[in-house]
């Protein structure tokens, strides 16, 4: 099965593959591409941008996603920017650069040509995002501003505000707004895919659920593309939205596409902290606040104990008795390292007795610094919407007092399998953005996923997809009447009837809570082989208990809340199953993923590149049978290979 | 604290809806609105309501449907009319973000959807906004495909210029200003997506064109006029000025004119 593996990544020198690649893969005339029917799964910053530009290319798209309109997929809440080499800054930053960067985020654990190329687009995205008009913030003389983020030490971030991440979706909905309204694009809002549908091995549409009417519908295609975003749900606490989850991967992956770095989840460290058991999901605060703001923690227990009894304010503690850990530990980068080491280095003041709240999982993030500096009205300027979503959750305004902060899960960099092409392991199947593994390793810098969402589907996919569908215009469109939906589609009634036939005891959110208890416990910032298998063990009891204690209220054919979040539910158990195994496998620290027992001296992550410079990919064998792991071994002919510092 | 919630149930978007009571308890002050229902909800189905049966009374029961997603106020998922007003009883804020130190121990929250003529009711809270799609794809775009496209910094642009832009752009879509407006018009919504392209030279270009084929596709799909009342601007919980209306007004009138 080795051979399944095939990354086609070309030869030649690394500036050139991408170059010398388009010019040697397949395109599609335009009257062909008439007779090409697309699927594209998700809307969010890949999705929209493929959609529309596959729209725009001739292709007949449909696209599908959950909500009631694409403009709401999670794309839209990323706060902090998108990083491209423009060098507008005359910082030195290079395509080169950027790649580098990225590559030593990811904890060498990422595809050098694909990371290239990643940074190489990131100027076309740029370019792209201001021609649809949108509002970049701007310096006095009108050109586009920038800002630094962690892991980086040139100024590389565009932004509009604190939500960048809404006026990039904004603009690629809109120019999927035009495709729809053009014809070449049908989109298919409150719809949820529950299936795909493999015909001679080649992937030629979905079974998906209206989840207006409940009504079970086929839809064929020529290719398939997933954009449908990372499973960070799995852990039920979150800075996911509530609606995200794996399902569309996972369904792939139970058809044969390989899952790859199931483990490599990042946890975000500047969330605002847990606040009790009624909570449903965690808010981010943008790591662009970490440009401005200090993070710090006492250095006395005793002021600890007097914040967390309320018995003083941070703001009464003396300059001289705060603890800048940040800077104090890694001066070259300070307060703006990457986010696993951010995470770990609160996890560890935490650990140690310094949490600043009264549950003891918090740290302080202070702009007084930068307001005395600066005055209030820049910070306003910069982080105003941030400041006052804080102040709206927490009641505590953050221009006065430090913000409280704790890391949380918030991204996954592994996903399903892909070559160069992006495309899996079954020919005709995509994965664009989130859903994919293959450009931010072990860790993923900040403003590096809206940069990587919108290269996929932008950029990449348009191109490498006609290669493939260069050899399908002679097929007939895909007949939903086949043998194949419709087994298909009886499997995905079947699950559905059999999830209402339980009617047990245990409510989908409880069953979902207790997921997340054991994820975060067994499977979370820290791990250790002997917690991951108890892990393995815990999360197979709780599935056994979801498939025979679950209710789920209602019925199928109506609008179905709970029946959405149980099908979600029932793949999350999978999903943290397999996090857990690949966790156990990597014996290894290496970006988000710290295994106890693989630390330095001074508790930094200590990678095996000798055992384990390789993807993880699994292949699905069945119900109740372990998966089977293939190595795709990574090779860096043009970085040099090094522990990664941030402190000189 | 404890409350007493009067909920719209309705079972379809056919189907007539009414209120039902229901009592939650112990609820923290520092819970949000949303994790309020998620509450309430957990009750209703530990109760074990069978839908199936109530609904010989034309009842809708079972746990409450609304619409949520993001619960930090970006997505615009979230569309609730608590005590008679769009979003509740905070400024500036989506339902999801209002937390329930703005309420009592023993207050009655009223809850229902979205009511307007353009947003019709799927069930109990949930409403089909799939208008506000259709009024950007009549032109809330900027004609330009991927790729080709000059470099990003060729056109310089002031920095009000983008900042006043990126005070329309802010919109979340949610529908507020539909549901606040006596008239259930949706001309802050137009407005905004309007005005912040225009005030751009990349939107400039389509400016008058857009403006009227947005303007007519709203009216097209039953929403209302507008009558200056500023009702909407004062539920907009992003803070979307009438401005943009005035904005809009302009550009809709100079492609009048040119007609």
């Amino acid at each position: 099965m080795a051979e399944k593996l095939i990354s086609k990544i070309p030869e030649g020198p690394l500036s050139e593959k991408w170059t010398k690649h388009k010019s040697q893969i397949r395109v599609v005339s335009p009257g062909n591409k008439r007779k090409l029917e697309v699927i594209v799964i998700g809307t969010g910053l890949g999705g929209a941008s493929a959609a529309a530009s596959l729209g725009e290319l001739g292709y007949n798209v449909k696209v599908f996603c959950i909500s009631d309109s694409p403009r709401r997929a999670h794309s839209i809440a990323a706060q902090g920017g998108i990083n491209a080499a423009k060098n507008y800054q005359n910082d030195n930053d290079s395509i080169y650069r950027l790649f580098y960067d990225t590559i030593k985020g990811g904890d060498y654990r990422s595809r050098e040509a694909n990371v290239y190329r990643l940074a190489e687009v990131s100027n076309n995205i740029i370019d792209q995002c201001v021609a649809q008009g949108v509002p970049f913030a701007r310096e006095y003389g009108g050109l586009l501003a920038n800002r630094s983020f962690g892991g980086a030490q040139v100024s590389r971030t565009f932004y509009a505000r604190g939500q960048t991440g809404q006026q990039l979706l904004l603009g690629a909905y809109a120019a999927l707004n035009r495709q729809i309204a053009a014809g070449t694009v049908k989109s298919y809002p409150r719809h949820e895919m529950l299936d795909l549908v493999l015909i001679n091995g080649e992937a030629k549409g979905i079974i998906a659920r209206n989840l207006v009417t409940g009504e079970i519908e086929r839809f064929g295609a020529h290719a398939v593309v997933i954009a449908s975003g990372g499973y960070g749900n799995t852990y039920f606490l979150s800075t996911n939205a509530m609606n995200s989850n794996g399902s569309a991967a996972w369904q792939c992956y139970k058809k044969g596409a390989f899952f790859a770095n199931p483990c490599f989840a990042q946890i975000h460290p500047t969330c605002i902290p847990v606040h009790g058991e009624q909570q449903s999901k965690l808010t981010l605060m943008s790591e662009s606040l970490r440009n401005d703001g200090r993070i710090w923690v006492p250095k006395k227990k005793e002021d600890v104990e007097k914040l967390r009894k309320h018995q003083i304010k941070p703001s009464d503690i003396a300059e001289e008795d705060r603890d800048y850990y940040l800077e104090r530990r890694y001066p070259a980068f300070g307060n703006l390292v990457p986010r696993d080491v951010a995470s770990r280095a609160a996890k560890e003041r935490c650990d140690a007795g310094y949490g600043v709240n009264e549950t003891g999982l918090a740290v302080f993030l202070d702009f007084k610094t930068a307001i005395e500096r600066l005055g209030e009205d820049i910070i306003r300027k910069r982080y105003g919407n941030l400041f006052q979503m804080y102040e709206k959750i927490t009641a505590t305004n953050p221009y006065k007092e430090p913000m409280m902060i704790y890391p949380a899960i918030h991204y996954t960099m592994g996903g399903i399998w892909v070559d160069y092409n992006l495309m899996t392991t079954i020919p005709g199947l995509y994965a664009i953005g989130e859903a994919n593994f293959s450009d931010h390793g072990g860790n993923r810098l900040g403003a590096s996923a809206l940069m990587q969402g919108l290269a996929d589907g932008y950029f990449i996919l348009p191109y490498t997809i006609g290669d493939y569908l260069a050899s399908k215009f002679k097929e007939p469109k895909t007949d939903t009447n086949a043998p194949e939906f419709a087994e298909a589609e009886k499997a995905v009634r079947a699950k559905i009837e059999k999830l209402f036939s339980i009617k047990g005891k245990e409510s989908v959110d409880t069953i979902h809570k207790r997921l997340g208890h054991i994820m975060w416990e067994y499977v979370g910032m820290a791990r250790n082989a002997e917690g991951l298998k108890e892990g393995i063990k815990r999360i197979q009891e709780l599935k056994k208990e979801f498939w025979s204690n679950v209710y789920v209220a209602g019925e199928n054919g109506e609008f179905n809340q709970e029946l959405e979040k149980a099908l979600r539910l029932a793949d999350f158990l999978e999903i943290g199953e397999l996090m857990a195994r690949d966790a156990l496998n990597r014996n290894e620290s290496c970006g988000g993923h710290f295994r106890e027992e693989y630390q330095t001296e001074d508790g930094e992550t200590k990678r095996d590149d000798e055992n384990y410079m390789y993807v993880a990919a699994w292949e699905y064998k069945g119900e109740g049978v372990e998966p089977e792991l293939h190595k795709e071994p990574l090779k860096y002919e043009n970085i040099k290979i090094a522990t990664r510092n941030y402190k000189d | 604290m404890d409350l007493t919630l009067k909920v719209w149930r309705q079972k379809n978007a056919k189907s007539k809806g009414h209120f039902e009571t229901y009592k939650v308890r112990n609820i923290s002050p520092d819970s949000s609105f949303l994790e309020m229902l998620d509450i309430l909800n957990e009750q209703l189905i530990s109760e074990g309501i069978d839908p199936v049966a109530v609904e010989k009374g034309c009842k809708s029961s079972g746990p409450v449907s609304f619409d949520h997603d993001c619960r930090e106020g970006i997505c615009g998922a979230c569309s609730l009319y608590i005590n008679g007003r769009a979003h509740g009883p905070d400024d500036e804020v989506t339902t999801c973000q209002l937390h329930m130190r703005k309420f009592k121990d023993g207050d009655t929250i009223t809850i229902e959807p979205w009511r307007s003529k353009g947003f019709p009711v799927i069930k109990d809270l949930v409403v089909d906004r799939q208008a506000f799609d259709k009024i950007l794809q009549a032109g809330g775009f900027v004609s330009v495909g991927t790729g080709g496209v000059p470099d990003g910094n060729a056109i310089p642009i002031p920095q009000e210029k983008a900042e006043e832009s990126m005070d329309g752009a802010a919109c979340i879509g949610c529908g507020a200003c539909v549901a606040t407006c006596k008239n259930g018009s949706a001309m802050l919504f137009v407005a905004a997506r309007v005005s912040s392209l225009a005030l751009l030279p990349q939107g400039k270009v389509e400016g008058a064109k857009r403006a009227k084929a947005m303007v007519a596709k709203m009216d097209e799909l039953g929403f209302g006029a507008c009558t200056n009342t500023r009702a909407c601007e004062m539920e907009c919980p992003k803070h979307i000025t009438v401005n943009h209306i005035a904005r809009l007004n302009r550009e809709f009138l100079c492609a009048k004119f040119k007609d």
